[in-house]
């Protein structure tokens, strides 16, 4: 898997020193980007774990004194946040894939000539701030915003409807900040698929239907799963939507974990909450990378 | 794949015989997802129409409201006229940049040592920017703020422009693994075997080849960065960004000038995206 390989390159047998520079480059390339990640990605991970285990406060500091019983009291005191985001990114995301499916479908089957075009359009929300076009859905759904006012105003539904504030106002918010990251990977995807088997299934008397359920839908599954993991895992772990659209009973885990951590500086609490919310996807991510290989949801990424 | 295609056909051999669908039930659908994905496209839209309308609303200068006050183009004459949402802004471009610089460098090498070399550490460095990417961005931005309450690190912008460069290495790798995919390692060789030296082979040959690659990659970085708003407000201390300044604004009222810059964001990136796909079709 090394010296070995490094030979089969193609590459003749060289003068020591050379060899030893081709066998060192890869490191050399690696080291200063890997050190970064080691230094501000994976040991931040540990000390977190570390200080979800602390004990102390702001002002008389926190030491570690393995004390478990955190992870017992924010599981009994938060697990209907961790149920509800958990909610909440499912449905947002099970919408993204059903809004989503027909158009990166039309797109990459139909798109023809202008298939770049359209996937810009698709992207075109992504240079709006996320919090920006999230600020904008309140300015929609607000009581008397554009959607609701005007309907009130024809009186098409009561005075008293409201949707800010709701689940409905959150999910929907969650939907389509992410549904992007949901029809760039079904894209993929279908793009893929060879159209001779299509053919095949055409030729041998399919119809509409069956050519889609039967052909077509199974070989986008990696897509689905990758666009599903894209969207989930944001989804789960957001707390602006929820913070802009919902109100007190729309209260994610995201909300918070920023709150223990930036305002009532609780950080044992905060990172006992973040550690479960990572381990739980890490659990979830690790059984789609057994399921599909890590490869075949990076091809997506 | 291959295997799945198969035992689709299969099964499709299975069904039997059926009918050829009419010609006629193919017409009238014919217009049915072009309608839906152009509906979906202006549902994508939506809030950002709005934005720009609203840039427009002749309301309070403190606050926007929802209701429409009358057409006026002040906001764009006063667009700095509130000091702490102009430094907002600097600091947000300041940190964009720099980052940006930093990951392409660091992402770029990576992204070349993963494209070009099978080596002993590949399969983990594959698996960890995977991981940086699949990660939710809170515990990302809580893990990092744990290592700097730790250490004792006082936040600020220097801590933000670490925050950063981590989540956009991963980025800047793949972009520039996917577009050097393809990538002949013959011409390299042949510089080489010319009289080039490492550095000459690199700057002569190697960049110049893999620069559109880089380039995407920095415009993604460029482009996460100044939007990041969960990371950054882990590790802001009492700095603050755009999104951050946006974001703190909404409960005490939105002046009309957020929506302003919003507007000269999406159209500055708008026509860059415009202008490469315009490139692309011209190379094509």
């Amino acid at each position: 898997m090394n010296a070995a390989v490094s030979r089969m390159d193609g590459s003749p047998p060289q003068a020591p020193k050379a060899r030893a520079g081709r066998v060192l480059a890869p490191y050399l390339l690696t080291l200063p980007g890997g050190l970064w990640l080691l230094v501000f990605f994976l040991v931040p991970m540990l000390i977190m774990t570390s200080v979800s285990l602390q004990t102390g406060s702001l002002e008389e500091g926190f030491r570690l004194t393995w004390h478990f019983r955190t992870y017992l009291d924010v599981v009994s005191r938060y697990h209907a946040q961790f149920v509800r985001s958990l909610i909440y990114g499912s449905i947002a995301s099970f919408a993204t894939l059903v809004v989503s499916y027909p158009v990166a479908y039309w797109i990459a089957f139909r798109g023809g000539r202008h298939k770049t075009t359209y996937l810009l359009l698709l992207l075109l929300p992504f240079f709006v701030s996320f919090v920006i076009r999230t600020l904008a859905w309140e300015f929609i759904l607000a009581d008397d915003g554009i959607l609701l006012g005007t309907l009130k105003h024809l009186h098409l539904i009561p005075q008293s409807f409201r949707l800010l504030a709701t689940s409905t106002a959150v999910i929907s918010g969650i939907a389509y900040n992410f549904l992007p990251f949901m029809a760039l990977p079904l894209y993929v995807a279908l793009e893929k698929i060879d159209r001779s088997v299509v053919e095949a299934a055409r030729d041998l008397y399919a119809n509409r239907s069956q050519v889609f359920w039967r052909v077509i839908f199974p070989l986008s599954i990696p897509g689905v799963f990758a666009g599903f993991l894209l969207t989930f895992v944001p989804a789960v772990g957001d707390y602006v939507n929820a913070s802009i659209l919902g109100g007190t009973n729309t209260v994610m885990i995201g909300n918070i974990i920023q709150l223990q951590f930036l305002q009532n500086f609780h950080y044992p609490v905060a990172a006992a909450l973040s550690f479960i919310l990572m381990a739980g996807l890490l659990i979830g991510i690790f059984a789609y990378a057994r399921v599909l290989g890590a490869r075949s949801i990076e091809e997506y990424v | 794949m291959s295997v799945e295609a198969s035992g689709a056909t299969a099964a499709i051999h299975a069904a039997g015989p059926v009918r050829e669908p009419g010609s006629r039930a193919r017409r009238s659908t014919r217009f049915v997802l072009p309608i839906y994905t152009g509906m979906v496209i202006v549902y994508l839209m939506l809030p950002i129409l709005v934005m720009i309308l609203y840039g427009f609303n002749d309301s309070s200068p403190k606050r926007v409201s929802f209701t429409w006050e009358g057409f006026t183009t002040q906001w764009y004459v006063h667009l700095f006229a509130i000091p702490d949402l102009t430094t907002a802004i600097k600091n947000s471009l300041f940190i964009a940049t720099v980052s940006t610089i930093i990951a392409t460098i660091l992402g770029t090498l990576m992204g070349l040592a993963l494209v070009r070399y099978r080596y002993r550490g590949r399969q983990s460095t594959d698996f960890v920017l995977f991981m940086n990417i699949a990660a939710p961005e809170i515990v990302l931005g809580a893990s990092l703020l744990s290592l700097f309450v730790t250490l004792g690190v006082p936040r600020g912008i220097l801590t933000i422009v670490i925050a950063h460069v981590m989540f956009n290495i991963a980025y800047v790798a793949i972009t520039v693994r996917a577009r050097l995919s393809g990538f002949d390692r013959s011409v390299e060789e042949a510089a080489q075997d010319l009289g080039a030296g490492p550095f000459a082979t690199f700057t002569r040959v190697t960049l110049p080849l893999i620069w559109p690659g880089v380039l995407a990659g920095a415009l993604l970085a460029f482009a996460l960065s100044i939007d990041d708003f969960i990371i950054t407000n882990f590790n802001a201390g009492s700095v603050v960004t755009f999104p951050l300044w946006v974001y703190g604004a909404v409960k005490l009222g939105i002046p009309p000038q957020v929506f302003v810059m919003g507007t000269l964001i999406f159209m500055g990136g708008a026509v860059i995206a415009v202008v490469n796909v315009l490139a692309q079709r011209r190379k094509n």
